[in-house]
C-alpha cells in the first residue's frame, strides 16, 4: 500500500489491463477512468461488475478499450449510453455479455482460489451460446438429469474503485458496498481514489471495520476529491444527474463528445496549473 | 390534484392486483431493480393496504436493504427469498422469451439494448416474474425475438421455480400460461378492443369470447397512491412523482 498521485496510478495501468469498474450505484472511481483517458491508454479490456455504466462509456469513447465483458452498458435516467452503442454498431469493440450473477460468481471463484464455480439459471439463454468459455455439465450430486452451469474462476488485472477515504494503514472505507472487497480479493491489484485521508486505523474500530477493505489488498491509493463525481458516493454526495443527461446529449455524436472531453476531462490539467 | 385517473396509476393498480391474486405463489418478499416507478408505486401501493410484503428497492438511495451490493439480491434470490420479480424487455415473444441484448446480429448489430442485467437467473429462479413494458407495438411484442436473454420456459429437467405470470403494457393485460408457453388475453384498457391489440401485437395470442376491460383503482387505491405511496417513492422517483402527481420532492 502506498500513497500516489492520481496520474501515477493511471500511469500504473498497462496498456491492455483486464481492468474491473464497478457500475454507478457501487463506487466507479470516475476520477481514475478521466486520468486513464488523459493518459491516452490503450487496448484495455473492461469488466463491468456487474453492470457497468459512465466511465465505461467515456473510456470507450476516448478510444481506451478493446474489449468489454458486462452484463449491460447504461446511463441510467439518461439512457443508452451513446459512446458504448456507438462502438457495438461500428464494431470497434469486443463486446462479451454476460449476466450480472454470473459475474458476481466468475469473481468469488477467484476470490476462493477454485477454478470453476456453478450457478443456477442461464441454461437456454443465447448469452450462453456465446461464452464458449462457459460450460454446462449435468450436477455430479444428482442421480436425475440436471443440467448446471459452470463458470470460470475471473481474475482481474487491475480493480478500481472510489472509496470515502484511507487511513493511516493503507486500508479503505467503503461502507455498505461491501461487493467491492470481493472484487478486491478475486483482483490482482485494487487501486483506490478516496475523497480524504483520516489518522488512526479504522480496523480497531469496530464499527467502521465492516465497511473496510484492509492494506493487504490495496497496492496504491490516491486523494480525489468528488472523485465518484457525477456518480453518488454513499451519503456524502448526490448523484448529478444534470452532468449526465448533458453528457448523454453531448457524446451522441463523436464530435460532440470530443468537445465534452476537451472540457471536462483535458482541461482540467491545464486549469489546475493554473491556478 | 383532479380525480381523473392517470394511466400509471391505472397500471399500478393493475400490477398490484396481480402481486395479491390469490391462486399465485404468496408473496413475502418482492425485489425491484433497475428504473421501475410504475411496478414500485405497485408494490408500495399493496403494502400500504396492509398487506405485510417486504419491499427490496435496489435505488433506493437511503434504507436501501442490501450490504452486499446486487450480488446480495442474487444470493437471497438462489436461496429461494425473493418471491416476485419484474421483468422487461425491448423485444418479448409469444413465448414470453425476452431480449434485452439487442436487434440483428449479435450482439445487437440493429440496434444495441443495455444488456441482459440479471434477467437470465431472475427469471429461472423466481417463483413468479412480472413482465412489464409500457410500449405495446408490433416492434416490441414479436413473433420471436431475435436474441434470447431469458427463456421464457425451460424443457423439465432444467431447474426452474416458476415462469412469468403475466405480461402487462401499456394497452392490455395478458396472462401466461407455462404449460401452453402462450399468452391468453385477460382485460384490455379503455380505449382498447381485442382488434387494436392484435394489430398491435406481433405475436399470436388467445382470446375469450367476451373481453372485459381492465378495471380502474378504486377510490381507496387512488388515495394511496397519490399520498401515501407518493411519499415513499418521491426521493427515489423525483421525475415521476412530479410527472404523475404534480409533487415536488422536498429541498
Amino acid at each position: 500500500m502506498t500513497q500516489a498521485s492520481l496520474e501515477a496510478l493511471a500511469a500504473s495501468v498497462p496498456d491492455g489491463a483486464l481492468l474491473a469498474l464497478p457500475p454507478d450505484n457501487s463506487l466507479p472511481s470516475v476520477a481514475l477512468a478521466k486520468a486513464l483517458m488523459r493518459r491516452g491508454a490503450k487496448g484495455l479490456r473492461l469488466l463491468g461488475v456487474p453492470v457497468s455504466g459512465f466511465a465505461t462509456d467515456l473510456l470507450i469513447g476516448a478510444g481506451c478499450v478493446a474489449e468489454v465483458q458486462t452484463s449491460a452498458v447504461s446511463l441510467g435516467e439518461a439512457g443508452f449510453a451513446p459512446r458504448f452503442s456507438a462502438a457495438v454498431k461500428a464494431g470497434t469493440i469486443l463486446l462479451r455479455d454476460a449476466t450480472c450473477p454470473a459475474i458476481h460468481t466468475m469473481l468469488q471463484a477467484a476470490e476462493k482460489g477454485v477454478p470453476f464455480m456453478p450457478l443456477r439459471g442461464v441454461v437456454g439463454s443465447d448469452i450462453l451460446a456465446h461464452r464458449p468459455d462457459w460450460r454446462v455439465v449435468q450436477n455430479p450430486f444428482s442421480e436425475t438429469p440436471d443440467p448446471i452451469l459452470l463458470l470460470p474462476a475471473l481474475q482481474p488485472d487491475v480493480a478500481a474503485v472510489h472509496a470515502v477515504m484511507a487511513d493511516e494503514a493503507g486500508n479503505v472505507w467503503v461502507g455498505r458496498r461491501r461487493e467491492c472487497a470481493t472484487l478486491a480479493h478475486a483482483s490482482r491489484r485494487l487501486l483506490v481514489t478516496v475523497e480524504r485521508v483520516v489518522p488512526g486505523n479504522m480496523l480497531e474500530d469496530e464499527r467502521l471495520a465492516p465497511g473496510v477493505i484492509s492494506a493487504t489488498y490495496v497496492e496504491a491509493f490516491a486523494v480525489a476529491e468528488r472523485g465518484a463525481h457525477p456518480v453518488a458516493l454513499l451519503d456524502e454526495y448526490g448523484f448529478d444527474a444534470g452532468y449526465v443527461a448533458a453528457y448523454a446529449r453531448a457524446a451522441r455524436t463523436e464530435e460532440g463528445f470530443r468537445a465534452w472531453a476537451e472540457e471536462h476531462v483535458f482541461n482540467r490539467i491545464a486549469r489546475e496549473a493554473a491556478e | 390534484m383532479s380525480g381523473a385517473v392517470q394511466p400509471e396509476e391505472r397500471l399500478a393498480a393493475t400490477l398490484a392486483r396481480l402481486i395479491l391474486d390469490p391462486a399465485a405463489p404468496p408473496v413475502r418478499h418482492i425485489a425491484v431493480g433497475a428504473a421501475s416507478p410504475i411496478p414500485a408505486a405497485a408494490c408500495w401501493l399493496v403494502a400500504k393496504s396492509g398487506h405485510p410484503v417486504r419491499l427490496s428497492l435496489l435505488h433506493k438511495r437511503s434504507g436501501n436493504p442490501f450490504t452486499e451490493g446486487t450480488r446480495e439480491l442474487f444470493d437471497l434470490t438462489g436461496q429461494g427469498r425473493i418471491d416476485l420479480f419484474f421483468l422487461g424487455g425491448g423485444q418479448i415473444d409469444g413465448q414470453a422469451n425476452i431480449n434485452l441484448i439487442g436487434t440483428g446480429e449479435w450482439p445487437g448489430a440493429g440496434v444495441r439494448f443495455p444488456g441482459s442485467f440479471g434477467s437470465a437467473f431472475m427469471y429461472f429462479m423466481t417463483p413468479r416474474t412480472i413482465l412489464f413494458r409500457e410500449e405495446h407495438s408490433p416492434r416490441v411484442l414479436v413473433p420471436r425475438v431475435d436474441h434470447v436473454s431469458a427463456p421464457g420456459v425451460s424443457p423439465p429437467e432444467v431447474f426452474r421455480r416458476g415462469t412469468a405470470q403475466a405480461l402487462v403494457t401499456g394497452r392490455c393485460v395478458f396472462r401466461f400460461e407455462p404449460a401452453r408457453a402462450r399468452f391468453v388475453l385477460e382485460s384490455v384498457h379503455p380505449g382498447e378492443s381485442l382488434e387494436t391489440i392484435r394489430a398491435e401485437t406481433g405475436f399470436d395470442f388467445d382470446a375469450p369470447d367476451q373481453v372485459v376491460v381492465t378495471p380502474d383503482p378504486s377510490a381507496e387505491e387512488l388515495a394511496l397512491l397519490r399520498g401515501a405511496v407518493c411519499d415513499e417513492m418521491v426521493e427515489t422517483y423525483p421525475e415521476f412523482c412530479a410527472r404523475v402527481w404534480a409533487r415536488k420532492a422536498a429541498a
